[in-house]
């Protein structure tokens, strides 16, 4: 158990790797995942059919493949993913802008294979809205995008949070994939640092990273509750 | 009639197999109030929601103010906004208050500034009678004053015509005569109106017209007072026969 107290420094550093690459994963998802919720119910054919195309693949694909296109097929295509390399946000999450690609690799799998699952939450929110909430919209000359952006959207929302919720907290846990392809900076890369390379008993430090994914998990589970709770609250009001 | 505002012609409309309506001919003159009544099944609602392209046609043509109904796009969001439209089950905005419900058209559709709509709106809430609702949420109003809330949602637009497709159906007894007491008041004040209704009094007293559909056809129109006194067709009898009894 030493290791706690030798290594701490290591856990903490795993853990904030992990907490950056799903924030990042996180937003990007769900901005992505509006966008291709919008595609998936435009009034164009062909913008439907590349959300929905878009929706088969990465919900049908292991995390993992996508990961492997992430960390291979990039390179070949000779990108490393700079362009995440943000002004001013690299400064407040320094591995986005290392010389090592693998972070930002792992993250654009992470996101574009979240925003799948965030489209489909999405959806399901919108389709609960019920139909004349926009038929009433469309009969007062609202376009499309108004419609969306100010009768359909909000109350679509609302519905989704707890759907979503789901969606961040199994992408909290799929963020553990990422050690796999060289992230060693997240809380799964402790193990390959401390179990591989300096031999410590595994049990003790996969006890330690477990730790580290329900002080994620938990409390956002706890929220939705709340926030489950609240809104059952509303509806029998 | 050359001062029709609405006009179909020979319009015909599927659900895929079921023809619901069949070679429909109808005209309404500005400031004119037309009442559809019908069986059940008959298309009154389809009809209805034909005007403003919420449904679209097979065949025919359906013209308002001159022009033929646009496909979809910008012309179709105009003709919408001159089209007033109200339904049986209110379809008010449930996130958003009444007063927000009411302006929400002005401010995105005709550009109004938010001060204008603002005032617009509570004169309209003061004319249906729920002005001291106008921050409430749908959820929290009764079922009459929904839909008169409704109704001036569809007002704050400054409609040419309005179209209500059983405004009263979904209210309970008690509450039909306020609704039915604010579309009189829009019928005497010269708006044009196809309002399809179970309601005979509002028939008999309001409309310039009345239209009997059965079957997705027109079977019959005539002025109330005709219309009531002497139905033409076996059909119409027979369904007077039956509201009438009640
Ligand atoms: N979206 C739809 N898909 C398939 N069939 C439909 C649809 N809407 C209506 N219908 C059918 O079309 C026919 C006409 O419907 P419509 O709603 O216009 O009748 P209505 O006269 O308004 O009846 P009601 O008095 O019950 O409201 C009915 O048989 C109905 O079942
Ligand atoms: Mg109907």
């Amino acid at each position: 158990m030493e290791v706690f107290s030798d290594k701490l420094d290591v856990f903490w550093n795993g853990f904030l790797g992990t907490v950056q690459m799903c924030l990042l994963a996180a937003v990007g998802a769900l901005i992505l995942g509006a966008l291709v919720a919008v595609l998936r119910i435009s009034p164009i054919p062909p913008l439907r059919a590349v959300g929905t195309a878009y929706v088969t693949v990465f919900r049908n694909v292991p995390l993992t493949v996508v990961m492997f296109f992430a960390a291979f097929a990039l390179p070949l295509l000779g990108s490393d993913a700079s362009f995440l390399k943000i002004p001013g946000l690299r400064d407040v999450i320094k591995p986005l802008g290392t010389d090592l690609p693998y972070f930002r690799f792992a993250t654009i799998a992470l996101t574009l294979y979240t925003t799948a699952f965030v489209c489909e939450a999405l959806r399901s929110g919108i389709g609960a809205v019920p139909l004349g909430q926009a038929e009433a919209a469309r009969s007062l000359g609202l376009s499309f995008t108004q419609n969306l952006r100010h009768v359909v959207l909000p109350q679509a929302w609302k519905l989704a949070i707890v759907p979503l919720g789901s969606v961040i907290i199994a992408m909290v846990k799929n963020s553990a994939l990422a050690a796999a392809f060289g992230v060693i900076v997240t809380l799964m890369g402790v193990v390959d640092e401390l179990v591989s390379q300096q031999y410590y008993d595994a049990v003790p430090v996969f006890l330690g990273v477990a730790v580290g994914f329900l002080i994620l998990t938990i409390p956002l589970g706890l929220l939705l509750d709340m926030v489950e709770r609240s809104q059952k609250k509303v509806a029998t009001r | 009639m050359t001062d029709a505002l609405i006009t179909l012609d020979a319009v015909n409309k599927w659900f895929g197999k079921l023809h619901v309506l069949r070679d429909v001919n109808l005209s309404v003159a500005a400031g004119e109030v037309v009442v559809v009544i019908g069986p059940s099944g008959s298309g009154k609602s389809t009809l209805c929601r034909s005007i403003n392209r919420l449904e679209t046609i097979d065949s025919g043509t359906i013209t308002f103010d001159g022009r033929p109904l646009p496909a979809e796009g910008r012309a179709l969001a105009r003709l919408r906004a001159d089209v007033g439209m109200v339904f049986q089950s209110f379809n008010l905005f449930a996130h958003k208050t009444i007063l927000d419900n009411v302006t929400l058209g002005p401010t995105k559709v005709r550009r109004q500034s938010t001060a204008d709509a603002r005032a617009y709106g509570m004169e309209l809430l003061e004319r249906v009678g729920i002005a001291d609702q106008a921050g409430k949420h749908p959820a929290q109003l009764s079922g009459g004053q929904q839909q008169r809330a409704a109704i001036a949602r569809a007002l704050a637009m400054r409609p040419k015509a309005m179209l209500f497709d059983e405004p009263t159906s979904a209210l309970d007894p008690e509450m039909v005569g306020e609704v039915l007491e604010v579309m009189t008041g829009l019928a005497k004040g010269g708006m044009t109106m196809i309002v399809v209704t179970h309601e005979m009094g509002f028939a008999r007293h309001a409309a310039d017209r009345v239209v009997f559909m059965a079957d997705g056809q027109i079977v019959e129109q005539a002025p109330p007072a005709e219309f009531f006194a002497q139905p033409r067709t076996e059909r119409a009898r027979d369904f007077l026969g039956k509201v009438l009894s009640h």
